[in-house]
């Protein structure tokens, strides 16, 4: 199972080399990671994409609490977050089939960054199923070059994570 | 007042009332050795023969004193080689502050001579390490570093300082506490939970208390014995904790485990309620542990949660401070009491009915039996004695020792460092002089530390070094002779030196015992003289561990 994972940190250099080693070195397999500041710039927040069961994610909070340089651990429950990720591809786009991708990405929520005479670029950002999806539907197309971030999430609802609390 | 780093790091060392550093010097630490030198008064300076062995040396020191100790080593090879005496603290939870020399900072990351990013290289063996650039930082950095080390779990620290740094000048005042917002190790046990685990630990019928190296970590041998006594409740030990009971208190069973002893694993098998305190559960002590949990109750005190459920699930869990939550549960006791002698006879006798005399085998002419050596041993020696066992069959024949009270033994329980046994004497020794100190250890492992034969002579360190040599590699011929249809490859110690001689290469008396007769007269000396002194118990090579 999925688990979307949030983690605050202290702003140092070799905190990310901490925590993916600990995730290596555990046996944790990560689906995908984020790193970015906050508005407190001495705080990073991380968020972390992992797959495994209860206990594994047990341990892996347990496991993160431990390093020094980590500030809160906050596990999302199944549907009780908002979460985004960002895609970017060029597909290979020769004028016949420019309108086709442009459905598409209408439909899709995707947004056309640049074209030429052979290709197009779209960025699409979204939910990790989401993203899949757009994927599936534009990949025939020919996926020329593909770059991707990890997810992002927030909690929903009124209640908030922080440092502070 | 305005120093160099180096000088503010013997600055915060003393702050730190550090009496002892055991390192090794190498260019990138010149420097803050050229300010150790200023402060001789203050902190012997000890050169050991190898990095390793300055950090088991401070294992052993910080062991015994009960508060981080300090080793030092230079960039690169010399940092390199500190790492496996840091992942031997870290298995073990030994509170070790070491320090090294890092090439110069604009130097970093281009490959120079004698660099290797020991941060990085040591960092899943670490409880924290810095890279202190910032000679501002140097005080935070010791006073955190120290804190860390010593305070909740315990473990190694590592600050790696470059060496242009330790000769910048600051401004230097040492902080007299620390804030670390994201580090607050628990203290006391959630007072609910407590009376939960005491009461479950009360009305039990056949409850047994399980002792683990947290215990000492904690200093919490006087309560564990208190609650223990007051219940009425048998207790066995992993490794970890071993000594923690006087080996002849009635409730005591032994060690547990695949090398443990056979009435401490029937106990464990036989008992309906399993107290762990501050014990991990580590594969060796509990082979099966879901086959455990499934059967028995399992109530687990540990200060580090991530201890809890790791390796056995616990229908009772207690974070905190074993010292603390044992002192929560004897005053719950004493506020409800309640009678518990009557129903607790049986299980006692119970598990009487599992004790055993110990016969010794005959040894085969020309060798000793090496546990009834060590029997011997601890009948002869006094009750304040340090046993520091190597790493093989030598640690499962030590382990055997008939502690007294205030007795402690001191191994590589988690990390099984070979070598750690002298290092970890000289340090032990050091920490309290009034102590008795014994190394015993292998031919195998005694060849991997025997240099530190000339700090022990250098220092004046009165350590006594058992060797008991069986010209193998003990523990792996057993393992090839169950376990590989007896097909014994790369155990031999033939090349050996005479152990003997060699000890009087260095100006220390030996003795070497190759029979009852001459281990009597070995063990008297060993008890009497004053001094380091070496003894060789000659074992047969086909004796077994068990």
């Amino acid at each position: 199972m999925k688990h979307t994972i949030s983690v605050l940190v202290e702003n140092h250099s070799g905190v990310l080399s901490r925590i993916s080693g600990l995730f290596s070195r555990r046996g944790f397999n990560i689906d995908s990671l984020a790193v970015g500041p906050t508005n407190d710039p001495s705080i990073s927040r991380i968020t972390i994409v992992a797959d495994g069961d209860e206990h594994t994610v047990e341990q892996i909070e347990k496991q993160l609490n431990k390093l020094i340089e980590v500030i809160k651990v906050k596990t999302f429950g199944r549907d009780d977050f908002v979460a985004r990720e960002l895609m970017i591809v060029k597909v290979d786009a020769p004028a016949e089939k420019r309108s086709e991708i442009m459905t598409i990405a209408e439909i899709t929520g995707a947004k056309v960054m640049d074209i030429t005479l052979t290709t197009m670029t779209l960025e699409i950002c979204d939910r990790y199923d989401k993203i899949a999806r757009f994927e599936n539907v534009i990949e025939p197309y020919g996926i020329l070059e593909m770059a991707r971030t990890g997810t992002v999430a927030v909690e929903r609802g009124s209640e908030y994570f922080s440092a502070k609390k | 007042m305005k120093m160099t780093v180096s000088q503010a790091m013997v600055e915060c060392l003393k702050a730190e009332g550090i009496k002892v550093v055991y390192g090794y010097p190498g260019a990138a630490i010149c420097p803050f050795y050229d300010a150790l030198l200023d402060a001789e008064n203050d902190i012997k300076n000890v050169l050991v023969r190898h990095e390793a062995n300055g950090g088991h040396s401070a294992s052993g020191y910080a062991r015994i004193s009960g508060k981080p100790a300090v080793c030092i080593a230079t960039s690169g090879p010399g940092a390199v080689n500190l790492i496996t005496a840091i992942a031997t603290a870290y298995a073990d939870s030994i509170p070790i502050v070491c320090i090294t020399g890092q090439v110069n900072t604009d130097q970093i990351g281009s490959d120079v001579f004698q660099e290797a990013d020991v941060t990085g290289a040591a960092e899943p063996f670490v409880k924290h390490s810095y890279l202190l650039k910032d000679p501002e930082d140097v005080g935070r950095v010791f006073k955190e570093a120290f804190y860390i080390a010593g305070s909740g779990r315990p473990g190694p620290v590592l600050i790696d300082v470059p060496m242009d740094v330790q000769k910048m000048m600051v401004d230097f005042k040492y902080p007299k506490s620390c804030l670390i917002r994201s580090y607050k190790p628990t203290g006391k046990g959630n007072a609910w939970q407590v009376k939960k685990v005491t009461d479950a630990l009360r009305t039990a019928e056949k409850p047994l208390i399980c002792i683990g190296g947290g215990v000492f970590a904690s200093n919490a041998q006087q309560e564990i014995l208190e609650l223990s006594e007051q219940l009425r409740i048998p207790v066995i030990t992993t490794m970890m904790g071993i000594s923690v009971f006087p080996d002849d208190d009635p409730l005591y069973m032994g060690m547990i485990g695949t090398h443990g002893v056979t009435p401490a694993n029937r106990a464990v098998n036989a008992c309906d309620t399993l107290f762990l305190v501050g014990a991990r559960v580590g594969d060796r002590a509990v082979k099966t542990p879901l086959a455990l949990e499934k059967t028995t109750k399992i109530l687990h005190i540990d200060i580090d949660p991530a201890e809890i459920g790791k390796n056995i699930g616990a229908d009772y869990p207690l974070v905190g401070d074993a010292k603390l939550v044992l002192g929560q549960m004897l005053d719950h006791i004493k506020e409800k009491p309640m009678d518990i002698k009557a129903s607790r006879q049986q299980w006692l006798d119970e598990l009487d009915s599992y004790r055993e005399k110990i016969k010794f085998k005959r040894p085969v002419r020309g060798t000793v039996n090496p546990k009834e050596f060590i029997e011997k041993l601890s009948e002869r020696l006094p009750e304040n004695v340090n046993i520091c066992a190597d790493v093989g069959q030598n640690q499962i024949w030590a382990s055997r020792y008939k502690f007294k009270k205030g007795g402690r033994f001191l191994t590589s329980g988690g990390m099984g460092t070979m070598g750690y046994s002298l290092p970890c004497a000289i340090g032990a020794r050091m920490a309290d002089e009034t102590r008795p100190t014994f190394a015993i250890c292998g031919d195998g492992g005694f060849q991997m530390n025997l240099m530190e034969l000339a700090t022990a002579m250098q220092y004046g360190v009165d350590v006594k070094v058992i060797v008991m040599t069986n010209t193998r590699l003990g523990m792996v011929r057993e393992l090839q002779t169950n376990g590989y249809n007896d097909r014994q490859t790369a155990v031999f110690l033939d090349g050996s030196p005479d152990f003997v001689k060699l000890a009087a290469a260095y100006g220390i008396p030996a003795v070497r015992v190759t029979s009852n007769k001459s281990a009597e007269k070995a063990i008297e000396e060993l008890a009497t003289h004053k001094g380091t002194m070496l003894c060789e118990v000659v074992v047969d090579k086909d004796f077994p561990t068990l």
